[in-house]
Formats: structure tokens, sequence, C-alpha cells
């Protein structure tokens, strides 16, 4: 009887240390080993990120922990793990709602979440502070605002430059001093493999200002440029070269990224050109407004060799019954305010200036995403006539215009040009991101469970600012990268599934 | 003894079962010993459940049989493509049985059965990669089976009974891949409603073709559990109007499949070797639809549907006894179980491909009446590629499909009394 019940216990603890099913081929198997994943010709035991907003993970007008845990070196990092990557670490924000403190003063906007009214700016007081820092390097460089020179331009950590605009507050929450640069920091990491993306504020600044810096291509002396300035392509080309050489230095492997278009990104496709409704009646009434200056004083421009008959007709303004493309200031226009205040016009100086450098959108212009709230808003109440596109034009800054994308493109091929050649001439992987970015721009990607557009709000890809990824258009950006890691490299490192990363935030405040 | 016993009734409290289809077929430890065959055999009061037009030619008066199984389920699972990855939560499943007969006179005897065929206990991690498909669920039927047993001539008889189900539902599932409330939490909704029951039946017939030669069908219904006004509690939800959910009640109905089995026994000297074959009607199962409740007066009830698409399945059992000695009874089977999960509509919450049931144990006789019954199955399953299909993603209103490679192991000890007067 006894024995039985010992054998009948042992039955049953036969069962109890019973054998978790395991995998002929497990993804948990180390690398080199199981078939499935192998790092080939790199070794991803420390990976560093350089870069700026992009690699910091910023989303949503803000840099926020969520965010910066979907930042795509982070998921790189992470399926790095099944290829013998070590810890990843990030200068991680203190909270999940963006913004930014300078010694308890707030300089930098709480993120946008998705409101049943639209894109609104999260409630709350942040509590990142600049002053209060982190103690890097951390494998995750990446500064936001940062342009290709500002990675080599010592002081750009210093939190008392912040103030005057000399320093960057996101790097000096994190730099290893007040003189060092973002360069040395990461070098200082000794990577094994690096990741490389900066350039995209060198133009961007300029074309979200609508063309309001300067092309600053000719002048080699970056400290003279201002925010909004596109760098000019040599002063790229040496500061780039800089971080590569830096970088490879070490013997490190690495992936170098390109420059996308900005005609990809929703901040400049959102808005239509073409946005003003307008009905019959009042497309007569406004093109009367509008008779002398097209029939009398384009024709008297051109007569007294002040514009050319090409300007003049590209400033005749037309409205018609329906969809109308706004008017506009455009500064490449020759401003002829003073010409109009003489003689024979002798125009008041307030409506000279209004048709100093007017004309009428064209559907070659692309209208950036915060003139929506402008455009059709009648700014005086006690002037209900006044209305932005139609009465008064759209300032310069909501638009930017085919000369401005001309100087935009340029750059950016020019960039582009360098990063490859390096590129080629390190063995190091490029990453094509402005080919990716278009093709999602122009066909969406197809992934698991939908596609994957550049559409404002629906199409996934982009977060609420229009200009940085969602998580998961960061997801799809690593994954672009792990395609070039794993093709330069001979690596066999496994993709996400961008499904599972989320795109907006809904929260009502 | 005493503590085994104790133990056994502990688990009983603890009444959670294992995936698979989610058909569990442990209804007793002499039949599972031997392939889970029983239809053909005269052995005990687990006749009960096998086939009550049996119970008839029992040999004693009155014939008890009680145990349970302890269910030792895991599943791994894993997406080489993306190197996600997964285990369910080691948990102990305890289907039980109690069985009664009663001889009346030489041609009419009763029965009383309380069993579980049916149940699921699956719990992932939360938030796995499945997560929008389950994160856990715990299902439980019991069926409580009074039968009749009536021979009609010295070789047929038949049997039967009506059946009462009970059974409870708590399910578990995130709303989508990728929703989350502004702490980044995932929106999630707990189904759960208790208490649901039902009514079924069974009849089978029993043929003695001759002094060695058994024959038994059996058939048992389809029993639709329906849970109305159960709780439907969303959890984590973004605070935005734009997401249309909020704490309602909803209703759902899951079948409990009819299934046949026919088979034979056949006794040579000390041996007896048994053949049974099971269909499971498990095309009923097409969809779990759920319908929430309107959160609000006036408003629309909303309608989610999981396809799920299930096939009708066959069980090839095998099972032989040899009696050893007056003391021992040793019993050994086979069955092959076939999956009724259709390609494309592998749903993690029953992660159930083919497998082949090994089984073996043994009946110890105590003394005149009492003997104890004990049995081991092993439940191999190859490791098996499959996908979910047909998930709808609520932002997109495209399929998005949930996949990789899943790998199960069951081990089954069980332990029981038969108790013959």
């Amino acid at each position: 009887m006894k024995n039985t019940i010992k054998f009948m216990i042992g039955l049953l603890a036969i069962g109890l240390v019973s054998c978790e099913p395991e995998f002929e081929n497990a993804v948990t198997d180390e690398g080199f080993y199981n078939g499935i994943y192998f790092p080939g010709d790199a070794d991803f035991s420390n990976y560093v990120a350089l870069g700026n907003s992009l690699t910091a993970g910023y989303a949503d007008g803000a840099l926020y922990r969520s965010g910066q845990e979907d930042s795509y070196p982070n998921i790189m990092a992470e399926q790095f793990g099944f290829v013998g990557g070590g810890d990843f670490t990030q200068p991680l924000t203190s909270d999940d709602l963006g913004g930014l403190l300078l010694g308890g003063t707030q300089i930098g906007p709480n993120r946008l979440v998705l409101t049943s009214d639209g894109p609104a700016s999260l409630a709350g007081t942040p509590t990142t502070d600049v002053t209060t820092s982190e103690t890097g390097p951390f494998n995750n460089m990446g500064v936001p605002g940062a342009k290709s020179y500002h990675l080599v331009t010592p002081g750009y950590g210093s939190v008392a430059g912040v103030s005057n605009g000399t320093a960057n507050p996101w790097f000096a929450r994190f730099a290893t001093s007040e003189s060092t640069t973002v360069l040395a920091d990461a070098a200082s990491l000794n990577p094994t493999f690096f990741s490389l993306w900066i350039g995209n504020n060198d133009i961007l600044g300029y074309a979200t200002s609508g063309g309001s810096g300067v092309d600053q291509t000719g002048n080699l002396d970056p400290s003279t440029y201002g925010g909004n300035d596109i760098t000019d392509p040599n002063v790229f080309a040496a500061a780039y070269s800089a971080q590569v050489d830096a970088l490879v230095a070490g013997g490190a492997k690495g992936v170098l990224l390109n420059i996308p278009d900005v005609t990809s990104i929703p901040y400049f496709t959102t808005v239509p050109a073409q946005s003003i409704p307008l009905d019959a009646a009042t497309a007569g009434a406004v093109n009367a407004q509008f008779a002398q200056y097209n029939d009398q004083i384009l024709p008297l421009l051109v007569q007294f060799g002040v514009i050319t008959q090409e300007e003049a007709d590209s400033r005749v303004v037309n409205f018609v019954e329906g969809i109308n493309y706004p008017i506009i200031v455009d500064n490449e226009l020759t401003n002829v305010s003073q010409v109009l205040q003489g003689p024979p016009g002798n125009l008041p100086e307030e409506l000279a200036n209004l048709l100093g450098q007017l004309r009428q959108a064209t559907s070659d212009d692309l209208i950036v995403l915060p003139a929506s709230s402008v455009l059709g808003s009648v700014p005086d109440p006690s002037n209900p006539l006044g209305v932005v596109g139609v009465s008064i034009p759209l300032e310069n800054q909501w638009v930017l215009t085919t000369t401005e994308q001309a100087r935009v493109a340029a750059a950016g091929a020019a960039y582009n040009a360098t990063i490859e050649g390096l590129a080629a001439a390190n063995e190091l992987g490029y990453g094509d991101m402005k080919s990716a970015l278009a093709d999602v721009a122009a066909n969406g990607a197809f992934y698991n469970g939908g596609v994957l557009t550049s559409t404002y709000v629906t199409g996934g890809a982009f977060s609420l600012d229009g200009v940085h990824p969602s998580p998961r258009g960061y997801a799809f950006t690593a994954n672009t990268i792990i395609d070039v890691i794993n093709t330069t490299y001979n690596a066999s490192i496994p993709k996400v599934d961008i499904g599972t990363y989320g795109t907006v935030t809904f929260h009502n405040n | 003894m005493k503590k085994v016993l104790l133990l056994t009734v502990l688990f009983l409290a603890t009444a959670v079962t294992y995936a698979g289809g989610y058909r569990v077929s442990l209804q007793g430890n002499k039949a599972l010993a031997m392939g889970h065959t029983g239809v053909a055999v005269i052995n005990s009061s687990e006749l009960v459940f096998f086939n009550p037009a049996g119970l008839v030619y029992l040999e004693n008066k009155l014939s008890v049989s009680v145990g349970a199984h302890g269910v030792l389920a895991d599943v791994s699972y894993q997406n080489a493509a993306t190197g996600e990855m997964a285990m369910t939560e080691a948990g102990l499943g305890t289907p039980f049985y109690a069985y009664v007969s009663y001889q009346a006179n030489d041609w009419l005897a009763f029965g009383l059965g309380i069993y579980t065929p049916y149940g699921s206990g699956v719990t992932y991690e939360d938030d796995w990669a499945g997560s929008h498909l389950v994160n856990n669920i715990d299902l439980q039927a019991i069926f409580v089976q009074p039968s009749v047993s009536l021979k009609i001539t010295d070789k047929f008889s038949v049997g039967g009974g009506p059946i009462y189900a009970m059974g409870s539902v708590n399910f578990n599932k995130n709303l989508d891949r990728t929703l989350v409330d502004l702490d980044g939490n995932r929106s999630e909704v707990t189904l759960e409603q208790t208490g649901i029951t039902n009514w079924g039946w069974t009849a089978s017939a029993m043929l003695k073709a001759s002094e060695n030669l058994t024959v038994g069908v059996n058939y048992r219904s389809e029993i639709i559990l329906s849970a109305e006004d159960g709780e439907a509690d969303f959890e984590n939800l973004p605070n935005s109007p734009i997401i249309p959910f909020s704490d309602t009640t909803f209703n759902a109905e899951l079948p409990l499949p009819a299934e046949l089995t026919m088979g034979l026994s056949y006794k040579h000297n000390d041996f007896l070797f048994a053949f049974d074959y099971n269909m499971t009607y498990w095309s009923a199962y097409e969809a779990l639809t759920v319908e929430f409740a309107p959160s609000a007066p006036g408003g629309e009830t909303s309608v989610t549907e999981l396809l799920r698409n299930y096939r009708d399945a066959s069980t090839y059992r095998f099972g032989v006894q040899y009696e050893a000695s007056e003391s021992f009874t040793l019993r050994g089977g086979y069955y092959f179980d076939e999956s009724p999960v259709q390609s494309g509509y592998f749903a993690p919450e029953t992660p159930r491909n083919d497998s082949n049931g090994y089984t073996a144990g043994l009946t110890f006789k105590v003394g005149e009446r009492l003997e104890i019954d004990a049995s081991f199955l092993y439940l191999q399953f190859d490791e098996v590629d499959a996908s979910y299909d047909y998930f709808i993603e609520p932002f997109t209103g495209a399929p998005s499909s949930f996949g990789g490679t899943y790998k199960s192991s069951v081990f089954v000890p069980g332990l029981g009394i038969t108790y013959k007067l």
C-alpha cells in the first residue's frame, strides 16, 4: 500500500517537473549558433547613435520619455540584442509630458496630443530641467535641433550658453563638460557600431520657416549663420567627414543615413496651396478690388522697366468661383512698394506695402502646416473684409516657394552626395532614407495591418508636429536601417512588426 | 491515503482546465490510461460518460469512480522574423469526474455523472505580442448527467440521459496592438460571465457481439453556452471621445460541440484491447461573436466577431489492458488527436495543432471493494508554424496577421478511486 502511494506520487512528480516546450531553433539562442540571427561582419556590442531630433526620438513637437523609448536607435538596439548587442542608454527625460525647463522656466513646449478638436498641447507642468544634468555620455547621442556643424562645435552643451543661443538645451542636459562636443562625447564611448543621421536641420529650418532664412552657400563660417539658414555644402562636408573619421578611428562599423526631401513630410503637404473657397459674387468683388493693380499698375511697372513681363504675369491676381489660391507675400519678387508710393501712382503707403511683393500662390508653392490656422482668418474683427489669403496676403513665413524649394533641394542633394561618398570611401552602410521616405509619401508602405503613409494624423508615419515620425514611423525607419545593415555586413538581424507601434496619442485635456 | 484524497479534493476547488480545442478528454483514469478509450469497455462507472448503455452490464450493485487529473500545459511562441517570443504561465488545471452507477435489477441500471469535458485556461504575460487576441482566458464547464441504462436483450442495451451544463468564462484581451492611455497602459477589455447554464443530452448503445467482442456507440449533443448580460470591463482607455468604448454588458455564445464515439473492445485471456473513434462536430464554432450593449441609452450595439471557422475533427484511440495479478491491472494506450483549427485561424487562446497522446496507468486493488486508479498522459506536439490572419485593425480597417512558431507540451498525471459494492 505504502509503495503504491509512493509510486503514484512519483507519477505526479514526473508531471510537476515537466519540461517547458522548446524550439529546435529558438530566437533566444545566442547569435552565431542558431542559424536564425547572426551579426555578420559587424560587432553590435556597443552601439552609439549620433544625430539630431530624429535620432533622439523627438515627436509631437517635444522630446518625451515614451517617444524616446520608441526612437529608431532604441528599436534597433533592441533588435541588436539578438546578435550580441549590449545595453543602450538614452538621456531619458523626466516625464512623458515633453516640455523643457531652464532653471525652472519653461523654454520648450509640451507634446501635442490629438483631442476631439484636433491637435493640442498636452496640459501639465514639465519637470525636465536643463540645469539638472544627466550623466552622459549616452549611447543615444541624438540632440534635437543640431545641425551638422553643431556636433563638432565646442560649447554646444554649455548650460550658460543656452540662454544666449550658443548652446543647445538638450545637449546641455547631458554634455560631459561645458566645452565638449557631441562628437567627442560620442567617440569617448568607443563604439563598435554607430549610426550617423545629421544634416536634416541644415535645410529644415529654412524650409519650415517658409524660406525666412538665408541660403549661406558660399559662406564658410557657420558661426555667422542664423537658425533658419541653409548650411553651405562645404561646411556640411567638413563637419560630416570629421564625424565619420572620429567614429571609424577605433575600427567601428556603422551606417550613414542621408537626408530626405522636405516635400516628403506632412508639414509641407497637408495644407493645399489651393484653399480659399469663394462664391461668384465674392470672387467678382475681390477681383474688382485688384482690377487697377492687374490692369494698370502691373503694365506700368513693366513699361518703366521695374519688373519684367514675366514677373507681371506671375503677379496678376484673379479669383474665380470655387477654390482659389491665396494671395501671398513672395520675398523673391521685386519689392515695388517704394515705386508705387512715388509718381505717377502715388499710392498710399499701406496699399503700396500690401502690393509690394504680392502674388497669388500656385500649385507649386508649399504652404506649411501652421498656416492652416492663419488662412482665411480675419485678424482684425472690426474689419470683416480683411481676410488672410483674400485681401491680406499670407506672410512669407507660411509659404515655401518654388525658388526656395530649389535651394533646399540643391543643398540636400549636395549633402547626400557627400554622405554617399563617405559611406563608400569608408565601406560603411549607406541608408537611403530619402528614397524610403519618398516612397512612403508617394505610394505608402504596406505592413502587417495596413498601409503606412505620410498623410497627416491618419497616415500613421508622422507625429502631430508633421515633421517628426510617429513611433510607427520610427519603427519603419529602424527596419529600413536594419535592412541596410543586414546587406552591408552580411548580418541577420530581425526587423520589427511596425503595426505593433503606435501613431498619435488620443487625449482630451 | 487520506492525504492523497485531501490533495485531490483541494485540486477540485481550483478547477481550471487546459487548452486543446477546448475539449478536455480526461473523463476517467481507467479510460485515459488506455488512450481514453471506453465506449465499448465494461470496466467501471466511468461508463456513465463513455457509454451509459453499458452500465447495466456492470457486475456490482453499486459502483463509484471519483478522480481528477493534474494538467500541466505549456505553450511556447516565437516569431523568427521579429524575434518576439512568449510563453504561457505555468498553471495547474484540474479537471475532475465523479460517477455512480446503481443496478436496479437485471435489466435496468441508473447512473449519475459529474465531469468537466470542456474548458480552457491559458495565461500569457500581459501585453505580450499577441495580447490583442488574448492575454488570458479561463473557460470552465461542468456537466451533470443522470443516466438510465436498459438491457433490451442479453447482448444489446441502450442508455442515455439529460445533461445539465454549468459554465463560466473570463476572457481578457487588449483592444488592439497599440492603443494606450496617456500613461502608456495598454487598453484592454475583460469579458466575464459566471453561472451560465443550459441543457443537452446523451444517448448510446452497446452490443456484446460475442463472448469477447463488445461494440459501442455514444452521442453527446451540442450544448451552447450563452452568456447574456455578461460584464464587459474596459480598462486603460484614452480619455477621448474618439475611442468608442466604455464599460457595458455583452452577449456571446460559445458552442460546446456534439461528439460521436464509436468503438469496440476485444478480450483475449488477461488482455483487453480497445479502439475508439471520436468525431467532434467543431464546425459549430464559426466565430466568437460578442455583442456589446450600448453604453448609453439610445446608442448602438457594437459587435466584435472573432472568426474561428473550426472544422469537425477526428480522434483515433487505442488502448490495452493487462490483468497482471490479483492486485494489479496495467494499462497503456495511444491516440491521435486531430486539431479542429484550420490554416490561418490559429488563435493563441487555443493554440492547438495535431497531437499524439501516449498514456499509461494502473489499477491497484486495495481490497475487494476499493481500487486506486492512476494514469499518466503525455501529449506530444510537433512545433508548428501557424498564424491567425483575421484580426481587423480598428484604425486601418485592414486585417493583420499574428503568427509564428508554436510548441505545446502537456503532461497529465491523474489519480482516482473506484469503489464497488
